[in-house]
């Protein structure tokens, strides 16, 4: 297994849109698909998942209802609401802003300051 | 956060109520039931499986926290939650809340109480609209001086003004006294006041003297005599036997300006001459013309500009009527409590911060025994740390629990104190005079007694905080959680010393107003009001007038002095001394004055117009000179007699003033007869003044009151007064009252004061021997093994007492001395209203060693028993 990062935190709650967004999951689902997503690169508490996909729903970004899994076990699943679709735009782009400059601040070298 | 969402989903959990945490917790089954599928698809047993998938989940008690907490909906079931488990925990220990309730209720009670009256004197506007801006001039003044101002200020938009008149009602069946206002033409308008029945009157009613018999009933005399009966409008009552019409009744709740007293009825100050007898629209010498003026002040005056302006046309008048017009300092303010305002607002104040320090000593004792119990719990809360509670959560059940005990005492002492001012409200504190002290309580003192109790929870909740923010859950659980004595100063012993220190406050607070009170008794009055009635007689009720009334007036005196058993009697037609704080004040000039404008007197001393036998008849003592006599009638030569004060400064010895003259501020000469003692004229707390007695008949006035002396029991002495008053006259209202009893009223203030203060000791005393006593109970019994030992090592009683309780009572000692050092300071405070309050008074401090020496010995005694009866092997062996 590649090594695996610590997670930063608020960045799950990014993450979590994502995986939801390819399509409707239910928990554990939401773990699996982050985990496949990120090459496994990401460690996720799975404690901290529900709460934070809890989170989600009260600021109306995700909306949940039950339903059946595949293994015919009842279960609870999320899908992305309109706004919780405009915020992952906004936070990726926000990301991806983010990450660029931190890494081009990270590759100066000395004679460049 | 987003408020739809949130709303959406609190409104989610009631409606759905239970089914949102049941959902959470199928959820996470679910969760791992899908983990333990995919490792036992990965070749683990379904056992190991769904074990492996627990662990890897982690704590399941912190994620459904937190799941809680993310849902929002569920700080409203925490809160529930909570409760439950903190109302499971009291009532294991019924004890400690029953004490804590009691202390609280007790704490509370007292500033819900204190407030109340606050409340109702002080911040409660009067009935009418706009009180805010709403002023009035409380000086007396005289009627035509109040159209001056009336006409020639520029600060108010309109001045009412209004007096008192005290008279006979006679509707048909039987006449009764009563008191009512008799105000300017203006006064309903400038009040901004509708009638509830007929109507008020206005000044286009007024059109001369005596041109408008009216009456304005108020709301609460309507509902009391008359049954709120509509048909008294136009009805016709007499009124010091002059017919009246009755037009209308006040609105509903209006009882006049002044807060501790409702006139029954209003009616037109135009026609004050018939009820009063005397004509006051024309004198502008008779500052008895007018009681208060009010108004409100025009938008952008301020109340220093209204002064200025008043005082600026009284300056004018002064010039334009020197012999008539004193000098007045106006000071404007906010009618309802006359002259009382200053000195009540600083006392109410002063009981406030006492009843605080009391609550503050309740909160001090409360939080000690929280911590106590905290310490006690701490096993319980290591356990849960380490279950994987978190630290939050702890704490927020520990202030649940504090704030249950400090709501149910809030609630207790709520109940108390609405009790307490319900009956202080229908209390007259003088049965001859119509004060009342309406306290009934409203909202504003619901809401402070449930703020206080929750601060107070909150108080003393956080005590034990810092300790469970601290405690190393491991350590606990493996040591047994025993309390060692330890030298270092811990919160505990903090609180408790301040609790006592507040308590040493309140008893020498206590102490001084009680000697103060014990001496004000005891002073020098400069009469005696021991076997003394007053007997006041209202002439004017009884029809006479003029001439008639003098002639009654001494017809009345000398029946008194004929009838048997009475040594004594004489008359003063104003309020003798210390009656109503009512005295009047003149001024007087050498006798070779020629300007007489108030600046250039020579002295202002308190004035009393009385008979020939007064003197006697108040055991007031001739030091020089002779008694005034009949002879010294209107067409004799005028005559005063001075007390020896006046005589003192103007002539510098009592016998020296015999013989020589004075000017009244008329310019008539006066000389001066006699000289009486010093004595106290218009409160119990003044420094000494100068008097002068002259005699009525060279000033004559209508009202009467006789002062009469008898050694008789004071039944048969009322009676014999009043057979003696019916046979010169049975229709003559008279009421008679024994001087002593007029002097409560005096004394008032200072019996409040110490009433009040009293009460305060005592609670803070109750509340240090409860704290000292579960202090002092709590080491004990934590330290049980280590007093055991010391036994078993051989030490004796003494030792093992100075072990168990030298904490305790050292802080006793530092509490009361640093109590009482307070305490003396504070009692500067009280000397302004508790009479000759010297604090350094050697009573006081002994007193206060005393009692806080004794508070120690009740305290401790039963721990100090326990700590004696330890037996060591029993304790010993037990482990």
């Amino acid at each position: 297994m590649p090594e695996q990062a610590q997670i930063l935190p608020g960045t799950l709650d990014l993450l979590i849109l994502k995986a939801v967004s390819l399509g409707p999951l239910h928990g554990y689902g939401v773990l699996l698909r982050i985990g496949q997503i990120s090459g496994q690169a990401l460690l996720i508490e799975q404690g901290a998942l529900y709460p934070a996909l809890f989170r989600l729903v009260r600021q109306g970004l995700l909306t949940a209802s039950w339903g059946t899994s595949e293994n015919n076990r009842k279960a609870k699943f999320y899908e992305l609401t309109a706004t919780g679709r405009k915020r992952l735009r906004e936070e990726t782009e926000g990301w991806n802003r983010l990450a660029t400059a931190i890494a081009s601040a990270l590759a100066t070298r000395a004679e460049e300051v | 956060m987003n408020l739809g969402a949130w709303v959406r989903s609190v409104s989610a959990k009631f409606l759905h109520g239970e089914t949102a945490a049941a959902e959470i917790d199928a959820e996470l089954r679910e969760h791992l039931a899908l983990r333990a599928d995919d490792l036992e698809r990965s070749g683990m047993s379904r056992a190991d499986a769904e074990r492996t998938a627990r662990i890897e989940f982690g704590g399941v008690e912190r994620f459904r926290d937190d799941s809680y907490e993310a849902l929002g909906g569920n700080s409203l079931d925490t809160l529930l939650q909570d409760a439950r488990f903190s109302l499971r925990v009291l009532r294991k220990s019924p004890g400690f809340v029953v004490a804590a309730v009691v202390t609280l209720a007790l704490a509370i009670g007292a500033n819900a109480v204190v407030f109340g009256i606050l409340n109702a004197l002080v911040l409660r506007p009067l009935p009418v609209p706009n009180p805010k801006t709403l002023w009035a001039v409380e000086n007396f003044d005289s009627y035509p001086n109040y159209i001056d101002l009336r006409d020639r200020n520029r600060s108010f938009e309109s001045l009412a003004a209004w007096k008192m008149v005290f008279t006979a009602m006679d509707t048909g069946n039987d006449p009764e006294s009563v008191w009512a206002y008799a105000a300017s033409g203006n006064y309903f308008d400038v009040l901004g006041l509708k009638p509830s029945l007929g109507r008020l009157f206005h000044p286009s009613d007024e059109r001369g003297a005596n041109s408008a018999p009216y009456v304005v009933l108020i709301w609460s005399y309507w509902h009391s005599r008359f049954h709120e009966d509509p048909g008294v409008l136009g009805r016709t009552v007499l009124l010091g036997k002059q017919p009246f019409t009755i037009i209308g009744v006040a609105p509903r709740g209006f009882g006049g300006t002044l807060i501790f007293g409702s006139p029954q009825f209003i009616i037109p100050i135009v026609n004050q001459e018939q009820v009063d007898g005397d004509d006051l629209l024309h004198a502008r010498g008779n500052v008895q013309g007018i009681f208060e003026m009010l108004g409100h002040l025009k938008p952008g005056v301020t109340q220093a500009q209204a002064a200025a302006d008043l005082n600026g046309i009284n300056a004018y008048l002064e010039k334009t009527y020197p012999k008539e017009v004193p000098s007045h300092d106006y000071t404007p303010h906010h009618p309802g409590l006359y002259v009382f305002g200053t000195p009540a607002k600083a006392f109410l104040a002063g009981l406030m911060l006492l009843a605080g320090l009391i609550l503050l000593a309740a909160c001090a004792n409360l939080g000690s025994l929280f911590a106590a119990r905290a310490a006690d719990r701490g096993r319980e809360v290591a356990l849960r740390l380490a279950l994987g509670s978190s630290r939050r959560r702890i704490v927020r059940q520990l202030l649940t629990e504090a704030a249950l005990v400090s709501l149910a005492g809030g609630a207790v002492g709520l109940a108390t104190s609405i009790l307490l001012l319900k009956r202080l409200s229908v209390w007259q504190p003088f049965p001859s005079a119509p004060i009342q002290i309406p306290v009934t309580p409203d909202a504003k003192v619901y809401l402070a007694a449930i703020a206080l109790a929750l601060i107070s929870g909150v108080l003393f909740g956080i005590v034990p905080v810092r300790q469970i923010m601290h405690s190393n859950p491991y350590e606990v659980v493996k040591t047994s959680a025993t309390g060692r004595a330890t030298r270092r100063l811990t919160l505990r012993d903090v609180l408790l010393t301040l609790q006592i220190a507040i308590c040493g406050v309140l008893v020498t607070a206590s102490l001084v107003a009680v000697r103060g009170l014990v001496r004000s008794l005891h002073s020098h009055y400069g009469f005696e009001p021991r076997n003394a009635m007053i007997v006041d007689v209202d002439l004017s009720g009884g029809g006479y007038k003029g001439d008639r009334a003098l002639e009654m007036q001494k017809r009345l005196v000398l029946a008194m002095q004929a009838t048997p058993g009475i040594q004594a009697a004489g008359m003063a037609t104003s309020y003798p001394p210390l009656i109503y704080a009512a005295a009047t004040q003149t001024h007087i000039f050498r006798e070779d004055a020629q300007d007489f404008r108030t600046e250039n007197a020579a002295a202002a001393p308190f004035r009393y117009d009385v008979s020939p036998g007064y003197l006697a008849a108040a055991q007031t003592a001739l030091l020089a000179g002779r008694d005034l006599s009949w002879h010294d009638d209107a067409a004799a030569p005028r005559v005063v007699i001075v007390n020896q004060t006046l005589a003192r400064k103007l002539f510098g010895s009592a016998a020296g003033a015999v013989g020589r003259s004075l000017k009244l501020q008329d310019g008539s000469r006066v000389e001066i007869v006699g000289v009486v003692e010093d004595g106290k004229y218009f409160s119990v707390t003044e420094d000494q003044e100068s008097a002068v007695f002259l005699p009525y008949l060279q000033s004559p006035a209508r009202a009467t009151d006789l002062v009469v002396r008898s050694n008789r029991d004071p039944q048969q002495e009322i009676r014999a007064i009043r057979s003696t008053a019916r046979q010169l006259d049975a229709g003559l209202p008279v009421s008679v009252d024994s001087y002593n009893s007029f002097l409560g009223v005096a004394l008032f203030p200072g019996r409040v004061a110490t009433v009040a203060l009293g009460i305060m000791g005592l609670m803070g005393g109750v509340l240090s021997i409860t704290g000292i006593f579960g202090m002092a109970a709590y080491s004990v019994s934590r330290r049980l093994r280590e007093l055991g030992i010391r036994m078993a090592l051989g030490a004796q009683r003494r030792e093992v007492l100075e072990a168990a309780l030298g904490r305790a009572v050292k802080l006793l000692g530092i509490g009361s001395a640093a109590g009482l050092a307070l305490g003396i300071l504070a009692s500067r405070v009280l000397a302004s209203i508790v009479y000759q309050a010297t604090p350094r008074d050697p009573f006081v401090l002994g007193g206060v060693v005393l009692i806080m020496t004794f508070l120690g010995l009740i305290a401790t005694w039963i721990p100090a028993q326990r700590a004696l009866a330890i037996d060591p092997l029993v304790l010993l062996r037990e482990e």
